[in-house]
């Protein structure tokens, strides 16, 4: 028997309007109910700012919560302007569709890029600017006074001369039928009272308890089951499939194919459908890739880091003739592998589909793409589709394109009005990622008599993203983001160093692995390949790394600033504590400057023991200390585990790692001690959900290297003995 | 039929003997909060305790057990999320997605059970569960905050 657990609707259940939904659930999980009624029905004040009678305010959200801390972010945003009571604050997801009816009010919802916050924190202050603005209105209207007599706090409008309030959900109605303030005026930032504090998550408590509803809790009447599988290799197909081999099988209701490449087991639960599918005797076609090697997508990346023909990425002078010229070269090859996204909830997608319409709930990082997704998928205009968000167990990066989504579409549309759960196995998800791009690098530099570089070449050879994801982004070709952490100039991601000549190169070499955007991207890989080289050339001409380097940051003030901050609080200088060693690592990116410092021992025996990690991060605005501390302690365990473990392979086409038993990440036994710096600057937003990721790895392998000697020039350490040269 | 004591109330649930005590909570018990995160015993998303020790319910199959042994989810950990761990990773903010903390709490209130006071050595021990968000050093300050904070027998 599948029973069917009645979830009582929460609060923000029913003020989401459980009767909203098509189907007419009669249950609706409390994360799946994010959408907004509709407008009319509601004391909207703007598409942000929604006043209930009880004063309780409801913030709209269009980025997505993955554990980042964006839901708190956008809330200080929003409550700094808005003026209201922190403690009566819940959020709600919009859907997609109701930003489509409404021309796009709530812009952009891509959730990646770091940029949750600092791309709309313009409009969203904006949206609780006007909505204040019109509440203390029309409490000035009512009272018959003049606005400017009038001032409000933590959701009550007094009128100072007499004394007199009114709360927001007393005036929330007339408010609602103000013609918004043009221009709206934003606070000087020195007047910030909410921005810049370490407020506690909105959203801890139900993850305390078991409460918190992910996409793969979902339960809705009559729901069944897909465990999907597709090709082992990919670009292959099904060629065909024994049904009736498995169709009695207890609790199967269907066994279908999925698009060209999968095949998949519907059943009452999860675990009946995955027994069926393990049992499911499949033939693929698996095609061309099938000879694919990981030797060979090597041979292809080497034969990259000298070919002839590159896009360039950033250059000045004649790095080239530079070194030719040079007294002394430094040249070292470096490569950084394919990795798996893993978030800890693998793919998953609810979906009910008719000739008519087509809903999803799911957890994604762009609730856009995922309704444009759907309604290719569905066969139906984006009109007749809608995406229910729920809050993501985990993203990375993985949950920004939906192929998961589109095969759980194609599945429910087979079967029309029935809910249909499409979720993923581990197995699955770690054989179907979308994968860090595989790159080598090799790494030039001439240097004259007194250890300057005269010139440097950096050839990258390897996989483009965005030729595979967004190949109409391409630039001629070239990849643009290739070059994310070496750009000569620019807000994002620009160089820290001016090398009298430089050349940054890429010798674009796809493999049939779909590459994706993965928590960093590319600065991964580039600033290992920068960073740990910097520290090569410094130990090769007898300097000191960070000397080094500020020898080179003369025109990177904020670039230097940090690296300066981790070098004085990790005592560079100073001898480190007996048995322990040091490196160093800066870089810009996401709109943010980062630097860490590290200090490991390894072992006679090898074992390395990272002991302290120093981050520095400068993102302009610090909007909440405290999730910052928390987004670099928590890039460092992604970028470590990375470093430590990361690495798919690829045999026969396809890839080799199946689970965490094969994908190991760093665990608590080896999580460095992580001291936060945080340091605005002021006058700009930079992300920070990503930027402290990239110096992880490279201050470690050069803090291995003072303490080995040894250079690791390809990760993961797991592959490495790091026993003393 | 298998009879499950879970949170301290006899359920029968309709399943065939091999079906892993996880997918028993999760889709008939109607228990949501344990975690399906590998399948495999290796990341602690699914540890319920039975008679008070910490076990991966994914890994064990519902035959394996009697309604003798008290099985315990996150669910059951406290009745209104008072048990000194979920205040504390209420205190630390500890969750980030949250998706393993369920998992986290449970090897951490096993942990308490058997040692009052852990060392950091002992932490390490027993909280072999993975997080992708990168939440280890916040759980650990938890679980010391945990035992300066109230009573953990
Ligand atoms: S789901 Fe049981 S250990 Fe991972
Ligand atoms: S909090 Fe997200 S996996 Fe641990």
């Amino acid at each position: 028997m599948n029973e069917i657990t009645r979830i009582r609707p929460s609060r923000r259940a029913v003020l989401a309007g459980a009767g909203a939904f098509v189907l007419g659930f009669h249950v609706a999980p409390k994360g799946a109910l994010g959408q907004a009624t509709a407008p009319a029905a509601t004391p909207e004040i703007n598409a942000w700012v929604v006043i209930h009678p009880d004063d309780r305010v409801v913030l709209r959200m269009a980025r997505t919560e993955m554990g980042q801390g964006t839901r708190t972010g956008l809330c200080q945003m929003i409550a700094e302007e808005l003026h209201c009571d922190w403690s009566k604050i819940e959020t709600q997801y919009v859907t997609p569709g109701q930003s489509l009816a409404r021309n796009r009010a709530w812009g952009n919802f891509l959730t990646a890029g770091s940029q949750g916050i600092r791309q709309s924190q313009d409009y969203v202050r904006r949206g609780g600017a006007a909505a204040r603005i019109m509440l203390v209105q029309a409490a000035a209207a009512q009272w018959g006074v003049a606005v400017g007599e009038c001032a409000a706090k933590d959701s009550v409008i007094t009128h100072s001369p007499t004394g007199r309030t009114l709360r927001y959900g007393q005036v929330a109605a007339a408010a609602s039928r103000l013609t918004p303030p043009d221009p709206v005026p934003l606070k000087d930032p020195r007047e910030w009272t909410v921005i810049g504090q370490s407020r506690p998550r909105l959203d801890t408590a139900a993850k305390t308890t078991g409460a918190q509803i992910y996409g793969s809790d979902l339960k809705m009447p009559g729901m069944l089951v897909a465990v999907p599988k597709r090709c082992p290799v990919f670009g292959g197909r099904v060629r065909s499939f024994d049904a009736a081999r498995v169709s009695g099988m207890p609790g199967v209701r269907h066994v279908l194919q999925v698009g060209d490449s999968a095949v998949t087991v519907v059943a009452d639960t999860f675990w009946q459908a995955k027994v069926a599918l393990d049992a499911l005797p499949v033939a693929w076609d698996l095609g061309e890739n099938a000879r694919v090697q990981q030797s060979t997508i090597d041979a292809m990346l080497d034969e990259g880091l000298t070919a002839a023909e590159a896009f360039v990425g950033n250059s000045n002078g004649d790095a080239r003739a530079a070194i030719a010229a040079a007294p002394r070269k430094v040249e070292a090859t470096y490569s950084y592998p394919f990795q798996n996204h893993a978030p800890m909830e693998p793919m998953n997608a609810t979906v009910v589909w008719t000739a008519q319409r087509c809903d999803v709930w799911c957890p994604t990082q762009n609730g856009e793409a995922a309704l444009v997704a759907t309604a290719q998928a569905a066969g139906l205009p984006q009109t007749q589709c809608d995406v229910h968000r729920v809050d993501l167990g985990g993203g990375f990066g993985r949950r920004t394109t939906h192929d998961w989504l589109i095969d759980a579409v194609l599945t429910a549309k087979q079967i029309p009005g029935v809910p249909i759960k499409t979720m993923w196995t581990r197995e699955e998800d770690m054989t179907h990622g979308r994968y860090h791009p595989v790159t080598k690098a090799k790494m030039t530099a001439g240097v004259d008599s007194n250890g300057a570089i005269t010139g440097l070449h950096m050839r990258i050879s390897g996989q483009s993203i965005l030729s595979y994801v967004f190949p109409t982004a391409l630039q001629q070709g070239r990849d643009p983001v290739q070059f994310q952490g070496l750009n000569a100039s620019g807000a994002e991601s620009a160089i820290g160093y001016t090398f009298p000549n430089l050349l940054v190169d890429h010798a674009m070499r796809n493999t049939h692995v779909p590459p994706h955007f993965w928590r960093g991207v590319n600065h991964n890989q580039n600033a290992i390949y920068l960073e740990c080289f910097l520290d090569e050339v410094a130990h090769a001409t007898n300097q000191d790394p960070l000397a080094l380097r500020r020898r080179l940051m003369g025109n990177h003030p904020k670039h230097l600033a940090t690296l300066n901050a981790v070098a004085e609080r990790i005592g560079w200088g100073s001898a480190p504590p007996a048995g322990r060693f040091r490196g160093i690592a800066q870089q810009m990116g996401f709109g943010s400057y980062v630097a860490a410092a590290a200090e490991v021992s390894v072992s006679d025996a090898g074992v390395l023991r990272i002991h302290r990690i120093v981050a520095a991060t400068d993102s302009g605005v610090a909007v909440n200390p405290r999730q910052i501390e928390m987004q670099v302690e928590g890039s460092f365990v992604y970028g470590l585990s990375a470093l430590l473990y990361g690495e798919c392979t690829v045999k026969d086409g396809a890839i080799e790692q199946t689970n965490f038993d094969t994908y190991n990440v760093l665990r608590m036994d080896e999580m460095p001690q992580v001291e936060t710096i945080v340091m605005p600057s002021g006058g700009f937003w930079g992300g920070v959900g990503e930027p402290t990721i990239m110096v992880a790895a490279p201050a470690v392998l050069n803090a291995i290297f003072a303490a080995t000697g040894k250079r690791i020039r390809s990760v993961p350490l797991k592959n490495q003995d790091l026993r003393r040269a | 039929m298998a009879k499950l004591n879970v949170n301290g109330r006899v359920v029968e649930v309709a399943v065939d003997p091999d079906t892993p005590l996880l997918w028993a909570i999760r889709d008939h018990v109607g228990l949501t909060g344990t975690k399906y995160g590998c399948g495999v015993a290796a990341c602690g998303a699914c540890t319920v305790h039975v008679d008070g020790q910490p076990i991966r319910s994914c890994a064990m199959p519902v035959s394996a057990f009697s309604e003798t042994q008290r099985i315990v989810t996150i669910e059951g950990l406290s009745p209104d999320g008072s048990h000194p761990i979920q205040v504390a990773w209420r205190a630390l903010d500890v969750p980030q997605c949250g998706f393993c903390q369920s998992g986290m709490i449970m090897a951490a209130a096993a942990l308490l059970a058997e040692k009052p006071r852990p060392t950091d050595d002992d932490i390490d021990q027993a909280m072999t569960n993975i997080c992708r968000c990168g939440t280890y050093n916040r759980v650990r300050a938890g679980i010391h905050a945990a035992v300066r904070g109230g009573t953990t027998g």
